[in-house]
Parts: C-alpha cells; sequence; structure tokens
C-alpha cells in the first residue's frame, strides 16, 4: 500500500494544474504553460508552472544574462575564443576589476575594467529587480516580505565586496574579481593584506551565524523529517494538541536540551542567523581598509586576541644591509 | 542482511572519498606555540629528498695537494682563480665541466686551439658566475651558511639551470583576446593558483626593490601604506612560489597568526629574507648585466637573461641538495681572503669581455 510522506514523496497525484488565485486588477498575466514531472514530484511539487514574470523579473533576467555573458565572453576572449582550453581553464579564468591606476573611475577602457564595471552594474540591476519581483509576488499572494528582506541582506554584502568598499577606498582595484579560483585566491590575499581577517569581530559574527545557520539548518530540518511520520509538516494545525508530532517535536528538545523553539520561533531563528551572516559580513569587510588596516594589530591593541610567546625572531631588514 | 552490506559498503566508500589522496605514513613536526597551527606535515612516501636530482656528485678526482705555480702563472687570460694552485685550477675546471657541460665537455667555453680567448660567449658567462659563486659564499654565508653553494647547486649537469624564469612577454593591454594580464593560468611560478606571475619581476630582479610587504605597521589606515589588494595578490604568488621551491607550507617560516609579525615567525624566516635578497643580487647585479653576452636563443621572451629564483637552488626540498656541503671540496669557490666583489665588477668586466668577443 502506497504511504504519504513528506519528502521523496511516493505517491503523485494527477489531476489539472492548480493555477493559483486571481490576478489582481492591472497585473501582468501569468505565463499560462504548466506541466507535471515525476523527478520534480519526487523532491517538491511535481507541477511546473504557471510563472509569473512580470517587468521585473523580465528585466531582472535580461540583465543577469547580460552580465553573465559578459563575464563569459571576457573568459574565453581570454583564451583566444578556444572551446576546449575554456572548459580546461575555467576555474582559473577571470574578469578582473580595473588596476589601481583607475581608481574609482567609472571611465575605464573595456579591456581594462570597464567590462567588470559593466558586468558589475548589469548583475546589481539583476539582483535588486529579482528583490523587487520577490517583494511584489509576496505582496501579491498577501504574505510579509521575509525573503525579498533576506536577499537584500545577501546583495548588502555583495555591493560592500564590489561597489560600496571600493568606493570608500576610492579604487575599483579593491574589488572582487569574476572567477573561481580568482575570487578564491582574492579573499586569501585581502586577508593578507588587510592583516588576517581573523581578528576582525563583523568577521567572527558572521562566521558564527554562518555557522549557526547550518546548525539550526540541521536540527530543524531533522526535527521536521523525524515527526514526519507523524504529518510534522503540518506544523501550524498542530501546534496545540497533545500527542501530534508539533508537541513531540517540542518535547524532544525539552528533554534533549531543556529548552525548545516553538513551530513559530525556530523560523525566527534560522531567518535572522541567515541574515545576518551577510550584514555583519558586509559590515566587517567595510571597516576593512578604511577604519582598519591591520586587523591583526587591531586585536593586540584592544586585547581582543592574545599574544602568543614571542619567538626572539627580529626583522633582518632592520640594522642590516642585508649581507 | 543486504541493506547492512549496502550500509556498509556506503560507509567505506565514504571514508575512502574523505582520507583524499596522500595515503602512506605520516608524521607531524610541531615548531611554534601549541594551538597555532603551526606544524609540518610529512609523507614519508612522498620523500622527495631521494630523487638522485639532490645527490651531490662525487669530485673528478682527488683533490690536488695545496701549493705549486699559480694558475695566472700558469696560463694567460686567468681573470678570476689567478690566486690558485695550477693544479687546483685544472681540478676545479674538471668540476665545473662534469657539472655543466658533460657531454659537449671543455670546448662548451673554450676555443680549443686557444683556451684563453674569451670568444665563446659561453667563457664570458661563466667567468662572471664564476665571480658570482665566490661572492655568494663570501658574502652571502646570511643565507648559505657554512654549506655554502657551488656550480652544480643550480645547474646539475645541465648548462642551462632547470628552474629558471624570464619576464613574462608583455601582453597588449587593450585588448582582452588571448590575455589574462599575467595572472589566472596555472602554472608552476605561482603554485598552480590563479594568482599574479607578476611578483618575481618586481620583489627578485632589482637590488634596491622595495621589499615585498603590504602589510601597515598601525592598525589603523594611514598615508604610510596603500598597498592595493592586487598588490597582495602579487606578493602572494611570489611566497607561493617559494613554498612550492622549498617544499613547505606557509608555516614553515610564518605565524599564520600574523603572517608581517617577525616577533612570532619561526627563526627560518630570517633566512628566508636573506635569500630572496641574494636572489635580488644574483639576478640584479650578476645575471642581468650579461643581457649583451647572451645570443638571442637564451634570452626570455621580453630579451632579458633566464634569471634564478628559491626553485634554481632548492628544487623542490628546504635545503639544497638535503644540505650536504658541496663546497668544502671545492675551495677555490670559497675564496678565504680578499676578492673583487659583485658591486666592484660587473661595468669593469664587461665591456672588456665584449670586446674580446669581437673579433
Amino acid at each position: 500500500m502506497a504511504r504519504y510522506q513528506n519528502i521523496f514523496t511516493q505517491v503523485q497525484l494527477s489531476h489539472a494544474p492548480e493555477m493559483g488565485i486571481p490576478m489582481k486588477p492591472g497585473s501582468d498575466p501569468r505565463i499560462p504553460a504548466t506541466a507535471f514531472n515525476h523527478l520534480f514530484g519526487r523532491f517538491g511539487q511535481a507541477q511546473l508552472g504557471p510563472v509569473y514574470l512580470g517587468w521585473s523579473g523580465l528585466a531582472s533576467i535580461v540583465f543577469g544574462l547580460v552580465a553573465f555573458e559578459i563575464i563569459g565572453l571576457n573568459m574565453m576572449a581570454s583564451v583566444n575564443w578556444d572551446p576546449i582550453q575554456f572548459a580546461r581553464m575555467l576555474p582559473w579564468l577571470s574578469l578582473e576589476p580595473p588596476g589601481p591606476q583607475w581608481g574609482f573611475s567609472p571611465f575605464v577602457p573595456l579591456a581594462q575594467g570597464g567590462w567588470w564595471i559593466m558586468a558589475g552594474a548589469f548583475l546589481t540591476a539583476s539582483v535588486l529587480l529579482w528583490t523587487i519581483r520577490t517583494y511584489r509576488r509576496a505582496s501579491a499572494l498577501g504574505m510579509g516580505k521575509h525573503v525579498a528582506w533576506a536577499f537584500l541582506s545577501a546583495i548588502w554584502l555583495f555591493l560592500v565586496l564590489g561597489f560600496i568598499r571600493p568606493a570608500f577606498m576610492g579604487s575599483w582595484s579593491e574589488a572582487v574579481p569574476f572567477g573561481i579560483f580568482p575570487h578564491l585566491d582574492w579573499t586569501a590575499a585581502f586577508s593578507i593584506r588587510y592583516g588576517n581577517l581573523f581578528y576582525n569581530p563583523f568577521h567572527a559574527l558572521s562566521i558564527v551565524f554562518l555557522y549557526g545557520s547550518t546548525l539550526l539548518f540541521a536540527m530543524h530540518g531533522a526535527t521536521i523529517l523525524a515527526v514526519g511520520r507523524y504529518g510534522g509538516e503540518r506544523e501550524i494545525e498542530q501546534i496545540t494538541d497533545r500527542g501530534t508530532a508539533s508537541e513531540r517535536a517540542a518535547l524532544f528538545w525539552r528533554w534533549t536540551m531543556g529548552f525548545n523553539a516553538t513551530m513559530e520561533s525556530i523560523h525566527r531563528w534560522a531567518w535572522w542567523f541567515a541574515v545576518l551572516t551577510t550584514l555583519t559580513g558586509g559590515i566587517g569587510i567595510l571597516l576593512t581598509g578604511t577604519v582598519v588596516d591591520n586587523w591583526y594589530l587591531w586585536a593586540q591593541e584592544h586585547h581582543y586576541a592574545p599574544a602568543y610567546p614571542d619567538t626572539g625572531v627580529v626583522d633582518p631588514a632592520l640594522g642590516s644591509k642585508g649581507q | 542482511m543486504r541493506t547492512s552490506i549496502l550500509r556498509l559498503g556506503a560507509v567505506l566508500a565514504g571514508a575512502a572519498l574523505l582520507s583524499a589522496c596522500q595515503l602512506g605514513t605520516k608524521s607531524a613536526e610541531q615548531y611554534g606555540f601549541r594551538g597555532t597551527g603551526m606544524d609540518q606535515i610529512n609523507v614519508a612516501s612522498a620523500k622527495k629528498t631521494l630523487d638522485p636530482v639532490h645527490v651531490v656528485p662525487p669530485p673528478p678526482y682527488d683533490p690536488p695537494k695545496p701549493g705549486g705555480k699559480p694558475a695566472r702563472e700558469a696560463y694567460q687570460n686567468v681573470q678570476v682563480l689567478g690566486d690558485i694552485s695550477e693544479d687546483e685550477f685544472s681540478y676545479t675546471m674538471a668540476a665545473i665541466t662534469q657539472w655543466i657541460a658533460p657531454e659537449q665537455g671543455c670546448n662548451y667555453c673554450h676555443n680549443p686551439a686557444n683556451m684563453a680567448s674569451d670568444e665563446v660567449y659561453t667563457k664570458v658567462v661563466a667567468r662572471r658566475m664564476l665571480q658570482m659563486t665566490r661572492g655568494i659564499n663570501t658574502s652571502w654565508k646570511s643565507h648559505v651558511k657554512q654549506t655554502g653553494v657551488t656550480c652544480y647547486t643550480c645547474h646539475r649537469g645541465q648548462a642551462v639551470p632547470a628552474a629558471n624564469w624570464a619576464l613574462p612577454a608583455a601582453g597588449n593591454p587593450n585588448t582582452i583576446i588571448g590575455n589574462r594580464f599575467n595572472q589566472n593560468n596555472p602554472v608552476d611560478s605561482v603554485a598552480y593558483a590563479s594568482l599574479p606571475t607578476t611578483g618575481m619581476a618586481k620583489y627578485l630582479i632589482d637590488p634596491s626593490a622595495p621589499a615585498a610587504r603590504v602589510n601597515s605597521k598601525g592598525s589603523h589606515p594611514s598615508a604610510a601604506n596603500k598597498a592595493s589588494v592586487m598588490e597582495a595578490e602579487s606578493v602572494y604568488g611570489l611566497m607561493m612560489h617559494t613554498s612550492s621551491a622549498l617544499g613547505v607550507n606557509c608555516t614553515f617560516c610564518h605565524n599564520a597568526d600574523s603572517l608581517q609579525s617577525w616577533n612570532v615567525s619561526t627563526p627560518k624566516r630570517p633566512l628566508a629574507w636573506y635569500g630572496i635578497q641574494m636572489v635580488k643580487d644574483v639576478n640584479g647585479n650578476y645575471i642581468t648585466p650579461l643581457k649583451s653576452v647572451f645570443p638571442k636563443h637564451r634570452l626570455g621572451p621580453m630579451g632579458d637573461p633566464l634569471k634564478v629564483n628559491c626553485a634554481t637552488c632548492h628544487r623542490g626540498i628546504n635545503k639544497p641538495l638535503n644540505g650536504v656541503s658541496m663546497v668544502k671540496d671545492y675551495p677555490a669557490l670559497r675564496p678565504t681572503g680578499p676578492m673583487v666583489t659583485a658591486a666592484a665588477a660587473p661595468a669593469a668586466a664587461l665591456p672588456a669581455a665584449a670586446a674580446t668577443k669581437t673579433p
């Protein structure tokens, strides 16, 4: 006999597509195309569509595609348009920001960073438009705007790295390149230049929230799956009842660690942890080079970090000509 | 039962994936304060030091006894090794031939009809390199200590040392076609990272070049240090070269707490610092001035001679030739008395060399 489960659902209902609530007057129409996909149904909802595109969605996709093409075609040009080298070298390839000689000028020759500025501008437009889209769709459904605000928190970090901090520093060269390894090497070089980001307290906070997010995600995901056999995913309707999945989930944590989140508060916790990861991270990056230039020395001065025993090694450049 | 086997298989497969690629016995050596990650992990089976390239060759024959006619009187045009005996001169020449041109022999540098002639360019180069070797052994003890160097430390039986570098071809900055702006390319000189390869040209040629230091000495921004992140990437690339050339990680010299702070670094770091100064001396005062002497095919894409870096001697291990002192068998390469050093020599020696080269 088939069983109903809340993940990897084994029974897929076959029915006429659910077309959603009617649009508000003056809205763009939804794209009515729908389909059912068995594989998608194994991971989530089997019905695809209808999609609401609207002006913000359409513009976001177009701008995003332009940014993607600028980055990809720059990478491909850097290997002489050779598709094999493009595939082989892809992790190393990059679109680099303008060098220090260009300051923060918006007018940089395309080959020397102008393409980077353009890609960044299009990508920024794309993600901001996508925020508008999530805000407006939430509004159309009478929902809170939590998704849009959370996305804005990620965009804050993105813009601090690529635009706000370079603006304060007066140089595009402080920004991150578009590339797989290049952005990782940039991250390490950034930490090296500014005396070890490990000693930046906002970096530390960001990591706490990042790791905290994964922990909360694991705890919540595990709890709900564990009470799935009692219909735990139908949280709200059970919340006050005895013996329900909700009560069992709550009791599990109260027995385990003496305290339990509620069905509502756990999502608030998770939302804030996720949002604070990029919010504090962005503050940490913005302070680097603008307010603090060497985090290790800053941490020593403020007794934020321990001083380890002196090894007695001295800088040979002092008092010696090198020979 | 079947489920248990599947589970066991999954656990084993997971363990295999997590175990990474380096099997074999590892030894960890701690040489810094506990909890600071100051350790070096060695894989016994990956012992690079066993490679024959790191083995010191025996002398060509038993070293001659001291005394005898000075080489200056026995031969003509002996500009560097004139003070040593005729016998020791022959012995040193025999060794150099083995080290640098074992197949071509004496004629790689000499005109067999007139050994004194400077007409073969390699002889002019070899003379400068002899001055350099003697200079390193006397003036750079801060780096080479009592171990010293010989021609073999770099050459290893090859006329051109295998680990060398030259300035990269200058791309057209106004095009993106085929231009990666000297970075984002997995090459050996930056340990296959995407870092820029420009660090060597900036920090390993000009003896008066500023130190590769990008950190601020104060905690707040000031005009004293305006180094960009791009500059830091360039230094990072150079450090990756040093690390891979020596087969060690960052914490061999540095404390990851604070890469710039000397008072938490290991005693190896000043040694490496002197090494970088030595490389600048070698490239700037000995090799670069030979530019006009080398034929075109011996020059890099920018027309500069092939230069040295850490890998030229170290070849992947932290003590070249496993730390065996080779120079003790070749006293001519480590003069004890006063000698003409690098600073005095290049301007005077080279025009003369060039003059004898032209017929």
